[in-house]
């Protein structure tokens, strides 16, 4: 995939030109932010559970390296092969060799994040490998040639009017229907094909459970179930730290996910794969990819927490307002805000500043991870890492200069403040992103310092 | 009980009568009140933008003007929680750690140290709350709806003591305004576009003013109903608290 | 070195200090284990229940209640010829009637094991499905589930909660994505 080269708020920017369609975005997302309410508040012990989550997953962080040997182990043992991946090429590698060594040309994927990440289908698709995915809305996002802009519903941005017209273009589908019920009875009839052609499937892990070697799949649509069940080699690609360490403790997290991510009890289908199937190959790709590197950021590591729910996107206000996509990472939103770095500093030394600090993300967060605060500490590293423009940081140092002086800022706030009374276009120019859309605060008589001056004796 | 008064920049420059109402209340319900000369700014633009490295004369210059107080009052909630959170000198750590843990912003400075229960205030109009983000989910001046968690609010509380003020209902409780501190310019349209969508809710609910604790969110907005010539003002809480009863104004 | 070497090593030198697992208790709260709370649920849901006495009330509501059914096959029909087959044939059966062995109150899942159905893919692949499940095999929550649960026993389990279902385009909420388009749970006892 091509990296974007716009940031984040060129990107908003432009989501921005089409306000009615910014307002069902943001209507739609909070929509599910507020069934995520509602139904958090019928379980009275639901603060309770997010600590307990945050716990597992913290004593998961570290004991990663001897539950992974646990995992591989138990995993072998149930008839899995187990594989490891430093990089997302290594895991594309991997991934292409086993389909090759099978001589799978045609294949299903169910919704895997990871492999957005390491952006395996046009790896596989320049090997000669066709992929579908078969979660609906990473088949529209797939037909329509966009990534996903969300993690748990890719195709939030698309409304069914367009969906309707690409399952014309590419289902056949009459032209101008775009009721949700006709396409979807018409998607699940173009994949059953492919789940009954495929020769191999791919799925995502929700859990990986050192003690048993299982992996928990959980999805609404049964397509990972579909996929896995039919083909003779089923690849599961997780992360490092998809791991938990006991079977009981997927009573925690499959009590908040569903509930955290689309506000509904549980996830139609929670799967527990432990062993191949008979006459089948499972092959695990256990994939690190700056995961371990992200695990020595003390300040940062706990992102690694991360199920995948995204609750945070649902609840930020920037999101909501720029659309998945202005993230220009696989995984968008708050939690990809505080991933994305770690991959590459560079890319993504916009995304930690793509937020107002709210907090809202912090408190829906499952798992609790102080995603705000890592946002915050994000900026510090990438400031000193000399990640930001040369020109932002001269300007505030002078705004420091001048902030911690308080004869140069008396004076320069007076000037500011009869500068604008005396010329108001000086400032109030389209120049001055502040006054683009909103006005510049009327400047007052005296600040109020001078006020305090002269009135300090009669108060 | 000495009280510093910590009026931050914009403020200062901008909304005096913000640091006259705060100044008036709090020596109305009976503090001595100081307004240490030579305040700057607490730093939070530049530790919000990533250079807390730069905030060090700030922070310096901070804990000289404050060291003597027992109470330091401010009228943010934003640069409250930025210096309750972030103010170090290695130079003057005891004085530093002693502001962190006496700094308050206004509201809670009268609902929890001077326990207000009742106010000399009248204020009839339909009225707005903003819940400004880094009071409510920093200095957890309010229960956030995100929170499986008995509500409360600390501004509210005080807003039901004034006699004659109706608090309208929101869609959207806490939602940001989107002002963000640079995040204002540096994402000028989604910024714009969260305020827009903040103040017409409290428009759509009849609200005639809005108030909040935080100036910064309330500027923001203002620079938008001012675009938008709504009729809509906003106002500081502290200028509603302050507010003289028909008496009071008489007398 | 080997990249699992390699990524072993690196998590070793980063991973935190060894922090405690918390305890588990205390988090089902009051959640009831009645039946009347797993309907209210299932109902939610997408799914219908119907309280029977025998296995043999079975096929007469389901005639009731889908009518025009050809293909139906019980999994726990002992001549289950089809287990032996290709499970891509599996693809024209209409209802399947599967055992299911707890059921969880406050979410309506089940849970089902590979034992339990022959073939992995029969609940997913059949166009409606039917879960039979023992009355005193209900559970408040998921803690009491895995509780029973105990150590897995099974290559496959799966706790199923509905019929398959999809929100993706713009929200509206669809019955029948991939797998079943409906389902009737049958509380026998
Ligand atoms: S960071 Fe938390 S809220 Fe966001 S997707 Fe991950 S688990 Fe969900």
């Amino acid at each position: 995939m091509n990296r974007q080269t716009a940031d984040h708020a060129t990107l908003a920017d432009k989501f921005n030109e089409d306000e009615p369609r910014v307002n069902w975005h943001d209507q739609t997302l909070w929509w599910v932010r507020a069934k995520r309410d509602r139904i958090a508040w019928t379980i009275p012990e639901w603060e309770q559970l997010r600590d307990t989550a945050s716990s597992i997953k913290l004593n998961a962080l570290g004991n990663l390296h001897d539950y992974l040997l646990q995992f591989e182990q138990q995993a072998q043992q149930n008839g899995a092969i187990v594989h490891w991946a430093a990089d997302a090429a290594e895991h594309n590698r991997i991934v292409t060799e086993i389909l090759q060594k099978h001589g799978v040309k045609r294949m299903v994927k169910s919704k895997s994040m990871l492999t957005e990440e390491c952006h395996l289908n046009p790896h596989l698709e320049a090997n000669g490998i066709e992929v579908i995915d078969t979660d609906l809305g990473e088949r529209i996002v797939q037909l329509a040639k966009e990534p996903p802009s969300h993690i748990v519903l890719p195709c939030i941005h698309k409304k069914k009017e367009e969906i309707g017209e690409l399952f014309h273009e590419h289902l056949g589908t009459p032209a101008g229907n775009a009721d949700p019920q006709f396409l979807t009875a018409a998607a699940r009839l173009h994949l059953r094909k492919e789940f009954l052609l495929a020769d191999a499937a791919i799925t995502g892990v929700n859990f990986a459970v050192a003690e048993t070697g299982e992996m928990v799949v959980c999805t609404n649509e049964g397509n990972a179930d579909m996929g896995a069940h039919l083909a003779n080699v089923h690849i599961a690609c997780m992360g490092i730290e998809k791991i938990i360490p006991q079977r009981k403790h997927l009573g925690v997290f499959l009590r908040l996910l569903a509930r955290s991510a689309t506000g509904q009890p549980i996830t139609t289908y929670s799967s527990h794969f432990r062993k191949p199937r008979e006459g089948q190959e499972l092959h695990i790709v256990l994939v690190d990819n700056g995961r371990s590197r992200q695990l020595g950021r003390e300040d940062f590591r706990n992102s690694l927490k991360c199920i995948r729910c995204g609750a945070c996107m649902n609840t930020c206000p920037v999101y909501r307002r720029s659309g998945g996509h202005s993230y220009h990472n696989a995984v968008a939103g708050p939690i990809g805000a505080i991933l994305a770095p770690n991959l590459d500093m560079k890319d993504y030394a916009d995304l930690p500043f793509a937020s107002t600090l709210c907090g809202s993300c912090s408190n829906v967060c499952p798992v609790k991870i102080d995603i705000h605060q890592q946002l915050y500490k994000w900026r510090q590293v990438l400031v000193k890492e000399g990640y930001t423009s040369t020109a932002k940081t001269a300007g505030m140092k002078v705004m420091t200069g001048v902030l911690s002086a308080p004869g140069v800022y008396k004076a320069a706030g007076k000037m500011g403040r009869w500068v604008m009374r005396a010329f108001p276009g000086m400032v109030n120019n389209r120049m001055n992103p502040w006054y683009k859309q909103r006005e510049m605060p009327v400047p007052p008589a005296q600040s109020f310092s001078e006020w305090y001056k002269k009135n300090k004796k009669s108060t | 009980m000495k009280v510093g008064l910590f009026i931050p920049c914009y403020i200062d420059q901008f909304y005096p009568q913000v640091g006259i109402a705060t100044l008036q209340l709090l020596q109305k319900l009976g503090c001595e009140v100081e307004f240490p000369q030579g305040q700057t700014c607490c730093g939070q633009p530049m530790a919000n933008s990533g250079y807390e490295h730069l905030t060090h004369q700030c922070n310096s210059l901070f804990i000289k003007n404050f060291a003597d107080y027992d109470y330091i009052v401010g009228p943010s909630g934003s640069c409250v929680l930025h210096i309750k959170d972030h103010l170090h000198d290695p130079a003057a750590e005891p004085q530093a750690e002693k502001i962190r843990q006496r700094i308050y912003e206004l509201t809670e400075f009268l609902t929890d140290v001077l326990k207000v229960t009742s106010l000399p205030a009248r204020f009839p109009c339909k009225v707005g709350l903003h819940q400004s983000c880094h009071g409510q989910r920093g200095l957890g001046l309010a229960q956030m709806s995100e929170l499986v968690a008995a509500p409360f609010s600390k501004p509210e509380q005080l807003l039901r003591m004034v006699e004659g003020v109706e608090l309208v209902p929101l869609d959207r409780a806490d939602e940001c305004c989107g002002f963000g501190g640079t995040f204002c310019v540096a994402e000028e349209a989604v910024s714009v576009k969260m305020g827009k969508d903040r103040v017409a809710d409290h428009v759509k609910h009849g609200a005639e003013v809005i108030t909040g604790t935080d100036v910064s969110c309330l500027m923001h907005m203002e620079g938008i109903l001012r675009r938008q010539h709504a009729g809509v003002k906003v106002m500081h809480i502290a200028e509603i608290l302050n507010q003289y009863t028909d008496e009071q104004a008489n007398s | 070195m080997s990249s699992r070497e390699k990524i072993l090593a690196a998590i070793k030198q980063h991973q935190p200090e060894a922090s405690a697992l918390p305890s588990l208790t205390g988090l089902s709260g009051n959640m009831p284990g009645t039946l009347e709370a797993y309907r209210k649920v299932l109902e939610g849901l997408g799914g219908v229940l119907f309280e029977i006495k025998a296995e043999s009330e079975i096929p007469a509501i389901l005639a009731q209640q889908y009518p025009g059914l050809q293909r139906v096959i019980a999994a726990s029909d002992i001549q289950r010829t089809w287990a032996n087959e290709d499970p891509h044939l599996l693809e024209d059966v209409d209802m399947a009637i599967v055992p299911g062995q707890w059921g969880v109150a406050e979410n309506g899942a089940i849970w089902i094991t590979e034992e339990d159905i022959h073939v992995r893919v029969l609940p997913f692949i059949c166009q409606h499905l039917a879960i039979v499940l023992p009355r005193e095999r209900l559970l408040p929550t998921m803690h009491e589930a895995y509780e029973q649960i105990g150590a897995p026993q099974s290559g496959f389990g799966v706790f199923i909660a509905g019929p398959s279902k999809t929100a993706d385009i713009e929200q509206s909420l669809v019955l029948g994505a991939h797998g079943a388009k409906s389902l009737v749970v049958f509380v026998i006892g």
